[in-house]
């Protein structure tokens, strides 16, 4: 367990040092999210119809965004070794590694998210099944985007095919995160939604770690 | 003396070449094995399966009796391993990276005290605070043999270690295998260098 | 010992299952054509117009066999995974790699012919359809792991590395169709027409029947046709590299 919170401390302080990249992140979250209105058009109803779907997206790439030097640095400074050759099962380093990518980008972007929320005319229900929604859904991004990242380590074309093997993953949490957004808009419960939400990430939880070791000691070969 | 480290007919492939075939060595306490070769024969292949990153296609590794496939973590534990890639994170500074990477391989965290006296050996006590990035090639490669020194592993597995180093360095390396051996300790070390270590074996490795 | 001499052994089973294509193929490309000949008779001749689609049904004897087959690949595509990574059987991942696009041809004819019904069905090229949309995200799936295959200069690691994505896409491919169905009843109430149709009639069924059994026998002579020229194209790979 101190070895678990020593690779999360050791990734948080990395991110610490380099806040850009994490103001990137949310910098492109913010601004994908207002090309929208930009591009479709002010009329109040129709974004509110599609905020819900458009902010989830707009999450999803951020997320994406951030995910190519979750492995690549450490496979290119050779830190990589080091956690295959630590007395440490891999599975719970790759998992440390998502816990630390979540909180530096799942969980700051459910919290910007709110406040483009207000820009899409998203009522009070509405944000708070946003922001939980994205709270219980990100997870399950960092853990698939990690999968790709791992997978993807020393090929040719090596972001775009990560977007490419991520995303159709990522399509169950994105129509749930996106329904329990509407679903809060038009006054149904949200129970179901944030369930369903929630069993995806404990499902990725029990199986994407052992996937993402095995790519990763791939690399290591 | 007995051996305490035995590899027994091994054999393991880089890609889907097989670079390593049918290897046996033994080696007891205190005794350094210097690996040499022409590139592409196998070398870090080899280092790279006793640190089990490749798996070995067939042979086996024991390691005080006990093949390594049935402890992998115990011999883990036993094992520090510096790579072509010295392992260190630019932005943290040198202390940072050792006190993460000994936590990460030994459970717990290393003093200040004992990170500033391992830079010490190779002369890098004044980079502690200071980033990674700052540092030139030949110094980050002091920082990494720094750890490899702290971990306080028996087994050292070593690829390449006088990469961009000077004599100055190769000196403290030197006397830190010297250092090692003396305690009991083994290591294998892949090198084009000649290292001056008279008590060392040699092995030769071609390509099969 | 020239160097694809030491690796003789990688292709020690390859060679035996050269020689079973080799007997067997010719004859598998006969029965596949005499059946796709008799399959096609049944679906585009004695198959009764329907009353409600016209002649337009016809197209279901392509699709859903399609649609059947590239699922059924998908899930071979994890088996072979599972034999390349637990067993490390060398004829897997040259399968897999012959297979995969071989699949995704049969999803995306599934995807075209879905298309070219809804035309005169729905009036539009494309409707988001439950079963479609989950369609061309089988395809995405196709897509990625012959992108990942392809990916590394050290062909071994992409064989491997699509392994591990076929083995997380098929426990994934429940869930993915699961919760596109929930997406569409959620968005679309019960449309009228639904692609593949309600019940299925006998005198549909067997031409279906033929038409799936034969273009599975198509599947089966492609991918080991493919499987085939894969390892020639390994051999030469090997032979070409430098040390």
């Amino acid at each position: 367990m101190s070895r678990f919170l020593a690779l999360i401390a050791r990734d948080l302080r990395l991110v610490w040092r380099r806040p850009g990249d994490l103001g990137m992140v949310l910098a492109f979250f913010a601004i994908a999210c207002v090309l929208f209105p930009l591009g479709i058009g002010p009329e109040t109803n129709l974004l509110q119809r599609i905020a819900g779907g458009v902010l989830w997206c707009a999450a999803l790439f951020a997320a994406l965004l951030s995910l190519d030097r979750l492995f690549l640095a450490d496979f290119e400074d050779g830190a990589l070794d080091l956690l295959l050759a630590a007395p440490f099962p891999l599975e719970m380093a790759a998992v440390a590694k998502c816990v630390a990518h979540w909180l530096t980008t799942g969980l700051p972007l459910a919290l910007l998210a709110p406040l483009l929320g207000v820009a899409f005319d998203l009522d009070g229900a509405g944000i708070a099944a946003l922001c939980l929604g994205l709270l219980l859904g990100t997870p399950t991004l960092s853990l698939i985007g990690a999968l790709a990242a791992a997978l993807t380590l020393g090929a040719r074309r090596g972001g775009a095919l990560m977007a490419l093997l991520a995303l159709p993953l990522c399509v169950p949490t994105l129509i749930f995160g996106a329904g329990a957004v509407e679903a809060a808009t038009t006054g149904e419960g949200l129970a179901t939604h944030l369930g369903l939400l929630a069993a995806l990430a404990l499902m990725a939880l029990a199986t994407v770690p052992w996937a993402i070791a095995a790519a990763l000691r791939q690399a290591g070969e | 003396m007995a051996p305490v480290l035995r590899v027994d007919a091994l054999s393991c492939r880089r890609g889907m070449r097989r670079v390593v075939e049918g290897l046996s060595f033994a080696l007891a306490g205190g005794e350094t094995l210097l690996l040499s070769g022409r590139n592409g024969s196998g070398k870090t292949t080899l280092l790279r399966a006793l640190a089990l990153f490749v798996p070995a296609e067939s042979g086996t590794i024991t390691w005080r009796d006990r093949p390594v496939s049935e402890d992998p973590d115990g011999w883990r534990r036993d094992v520090a391993w510096l790579g072509h890639l010295d392992g260190l994170k630019g932005d943290l500074a040198a202390g940072e990276n050792i006190a993460a990477a000994i936590h990460l391989q030994c459970g717990v965290a290393p003093s200040r005290a004992a990170i500033v006296e391992a830079l010490e050996r190779f002369g890098m006590a004044a980079a502690v605070d200071r980033p990674v990035r700052s540092l030139s090639a030949g110094q980050r490669r002091r920082v990494a043999l720094a750890r490899v020194a702290l971990a306080g592993a028996p087994v050292w597995l070593l690829d390449e270690p006088l990469n961009a180093l000077d004599s100055a360095a190769q000196a403290e390396l030197t006397a830190a295998l010297t250092h090692h051996a003396e305690a009991g300790g083994l290591a294998i070390v892949a090198t084009h260098t000649p290292l001056d270590l008279p008590n060392a074996r040699r092995l030769e490795l071609a390509a099969p | 010992m020239s160097r694809p001499a030491a690796n003789l052994h990688f292709l020690a089973n390859p060679a035996r299952f050269r020689r079973f294509v080799a007997r067997v193929l010719p004859a598998l490309w006969l029965v596949t054509a005499a059946s796709l000949a008799g399959g096609l008779w049944l679906a585009l001749v004695t198959a009764p117009v329907d009353y409600q689609q016209g002649h337009t049904v016809r197209i279901m004897f392509v699709h859903v066999p399609s649609a059947w087959l590239s699922m059924a690949g998908y899930a071979l595509l994890a088996g072979l995974g599972a034999s390349l990574l637990v067993w490390r059987h060398p004829l897997a991942a040259l399968m897999a790699r012959a297979a995969a696009p071989v699949g995704a041809c049969f999803a995306a004819i599934c995807l075209l012919t879905g298309s070219l019904w809804g035309k005169p069905m729905w009036g539009a090229w494309w409707v988001w359809d439950a079963r479609l949309t989950s369609m061309l995200l089988l395809f995405f799936l196709y897509l990625g792991h012959i992108a990942l295959t392809r990916a590394y200069d050290n062909p071994d690691r992409g064989d491997r590395a699509a392994a591990i994505l076929a083995l997380v896409g098929v426990v994934n491919v429940p869930v993915i169709k699961f919760s596109v169905d929930w997406w569409h009843t959620l968005h679309q109430p019960a449309s009228v027409v639904k692609i593949g149709g309600p019940t299925i009639h006998p005198t549909i069924l067997w031409p279906l029947l033929a038409m799936a059994a034969a273009l599975l026998l198509l599947f089966v002579a492609l991918v080991l046709m493919r499987t085939d020229s894969e390892i020639d194209r390994r051999r030469l790979e090997l032979a070409e590299r430098p040390s």
